[in-house]
């Protein structure tokens, strides 16, 4: 018996081991759903959910596996990520409703980019300001954090107000494509491939640059890397930079994907995000986008089976991994 | 000519006092051994010298310069290298990765690579494999490996031969041998044979002291001092 399960440990290894989990929970979901056209729907809603997730996480991510930084106030680049590309594209709205993709595509990546840039910036304030007197404690990261969360919150309140702000899509991306009975929403392919598109490029930086092998390293084993000779602190910087501007990027797409925000978003959102990361196993960006598809894909499933338990399915979903891999599903150390 | 003095270094780790008073000078060229009990302060002794820890007071003087303030980084850049006890292997690093990682350029210089290929085949036949899934003996090799990537004046290694096959410390106490001609190298050893086949100066730290000091000939001949200083049940 023990054989047995050997083998098949070994099979499923060697077929992807873990990276199969989303496959199995959408296969057991199509079994419990029934009418595929509504699992497709939900497939997509998903995945859409899962990259913007991702991108999220995967700051808080190389933060804490790189320099052990508890950031509590991480959720406050998703909400000013998403009440800025959402002031952005309405100032555009010229641009948006423009019957010109081209026209639609600039105000959308004038959008996020001002996000980003905000990121970059404020990501290197914080930085500097917040994080930087507090490095190796966490008791104040946590409270220090949290406080700079409330501040940005208060922020965002200040210059929007507290009612609910709409957010205009561009024309290309509104509607459907219809393939027989089943629709599938223009806006959240796109989220998904763009999510895909910012994975594979992180991928490829951490895993093909120099840079990129001094932060897999630094994740390993900071010391190790100072003692060949490298000023970790410096390049947390630009990590943290990189997360937070992935963050509003993160927030701006899922302001498209509401379609209606409050200053409560990036709040809400975190709860997810920090189970996200803590399920993909801390400081490995593959583990997060795995932890972010996984709770976007259970998310929507539980969503449409049993509304009333949609909540508590990722915390279920957490514990229940955690008890079989303590240390997520694919953590950067081994 | 001393090419690394410590001056009454005194190091806390957090609340705790563990080294109260370390001098030593370590001369240029061979190998200088570090004996002591378990516990005693070798291996913070090693992490004050690269910085990982912050003595005070006290002072580190690398070729004559005050280095006891600098970062760790800036430490290893002066020329001073270190394999810690652990090894600090990254896993998920190739054996390559590990070894690039270490030059400064990030590109291997072939004649250095080679030579460390000839010293330790395994990191040659393994070079893509990931180096957790290396033995603890190849971790080790590899460790050594980084730190002799790039010329180095220092180099600080702890405890290399703990819990390693007898035939792979012969190899190990070669390749020592071999890199000391070029490299100075402070060892850290509870491996009182191997130690003394390599070091030509020594010293004992007891309780985050200096207990005693000379030459590995004069020590290694006073088996009453050894008694007092390194058996167990002092
Ligand atoms: N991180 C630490 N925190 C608290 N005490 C420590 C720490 N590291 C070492 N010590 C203490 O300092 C003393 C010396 O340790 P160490 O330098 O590792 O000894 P050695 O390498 O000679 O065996 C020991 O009593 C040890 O318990
Ligand atoms: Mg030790």
């Amino acid at each position: 018996m023990n054989a047995l399960t050997e083998t098949l440990g070994q099979k499923l290894g060697r077929a992807g081991g873990v990276n199969l989990l989303p496959l199995v929970v959408a296969a057991v979901a199509f079994v419990l759903i029934g009418a595929p056209s509504s699992w497709v729907t939900l497939t997509v809603a998903g995945l859409a959910m899962g990259m913007m997730l991702f991108l999220m996480a995967s700051g808080l991510s190389l933060v804490f596996g790189l320099m052990d930084v508890l950031n509590f106030g991480h959720s406050a680049f998703v909400s000013f990520g998403a009440f800025i590309s959402a002031t952005v594209l309405a100032g555009l709205g010229g641009w948006l409703t423009a019957d010109s993709w081209v026209l639609n595509s600039l105000a959308l990546a004038a959008a996020y980019l001002a996000a980003i840039c905000f990121g970059l910036v404020a990501g290197w304030f914080f930085e500097t300001v917040i994080i930087k007197p507090v490095y190796r404690d966490h008791l104040r990261q946590i409270l220090i954090t949290i406080g700079a969360m409330i501040v940005a919150e208060q922020t965002i309140l200040a210059f929007w107000g507290g009612t609910p702000l709409s957010v205009a899509r561009p024309n290309f991306l509104e509607g459907s494509w219809i393939i027989g009975d089943v629709s599938i929403e223009i806006y959240r392919a796109f989220a998904f491939a763009l999510g895909a598109v910012v994975f594979i490029m992180l991928y490829l930086v951490l895993n093909r640059t120099r840079i990129g092998l001094l932060i897999r390293a630094g994740v390993e084993n900071r010391e190790m890397v100072e003692a060949l000779g490298f000023r970790v602190d410096r390049l947390f910087v630009g990590v943290f930079m990189l997360g937070s501007a992935l963050a509003a990027l993160g927030g701006a797409m899922w302001a498209g994907y509401e379609t209606l925000i409050t200053p409560a978003l990036g709040g809400q959102l975190m709860i997810v995000v920090f189970i996200v990361v803590i399920i993909g196993g801390l400081g490995s960006i593959e583990g997060t986008l795995l932890g972010a598809i996984l709770v976007g894909l259970m998310t929507n499933y539980i969503g449409f089976l049993a509304p009333k338990l949609a909540l508590a399915s990722n915390m279920i979903l957490m514990v229940a991994i955690l008890l079989w891999r303590p240390n997520g599903l694919r953590p950067a150390v081994k | 000519m001393t090419l690394l003095s410590i001056r009454n270094m005194k190091t806390d780790i957090g609340q705790y006092a563990v080294l109260h008073d370390i001098s030593f000078d370590v001369p240029e060229g061979g190998v200088f051994v570090l004996l002591g009990r378990n516990g005693a302060g070798k291996t913070t002794t090693l992490r004050s010298i690269m910085g990982l820890w912050k003595p005070s007071p006290g002072s580190v003087l690398f070729k004559g310069e005050d280095i006891t303030s600098h970062h760790t980084a800036d430490i290893a850049r002066k020329g001073i290298a270190y394999v810690p006890e652990n090894m600090g292997i990254f896993g998920t690093l190739t054996v390559d990765e590990n070894l690039i990682l270490a030059t400064t350029s990030g590109r291997f210089d072939p004649a250095r690579l080679a030579r460390i290929h000839a010293l330790f085949p395994a990191l040659e036949q393994f070079r893509d494999k990931q180096a957790w899934s290396l033995s603890g003996g190849q971790k080790q090799m590899l460790s050594v490996a980084r730190a002799i990537i790039e010329p180095r004046a220092l180099i600080l290694i702890d405890e290399p031969t703990k819990g390693l096959a007898p035939s792979i410390v012969d190899a190990m106490a070669g390749a020592f041998r071999e890199i000391a001609q070029t490299t100075t190298i402070l060892l850290v050893e509870q491996n009182f044979t191997f130690a003394r086949s390599l070091g030509r100066d020594m010293a004992v730290i007891d309780d985050g002291r200096v207990a005693h000091s000379g030459s590995m000939e004069d020590f290694a001949a006073d088996t009453a001092l050894q008694d007092r200083l390194l058996s167990l049940s002092a």
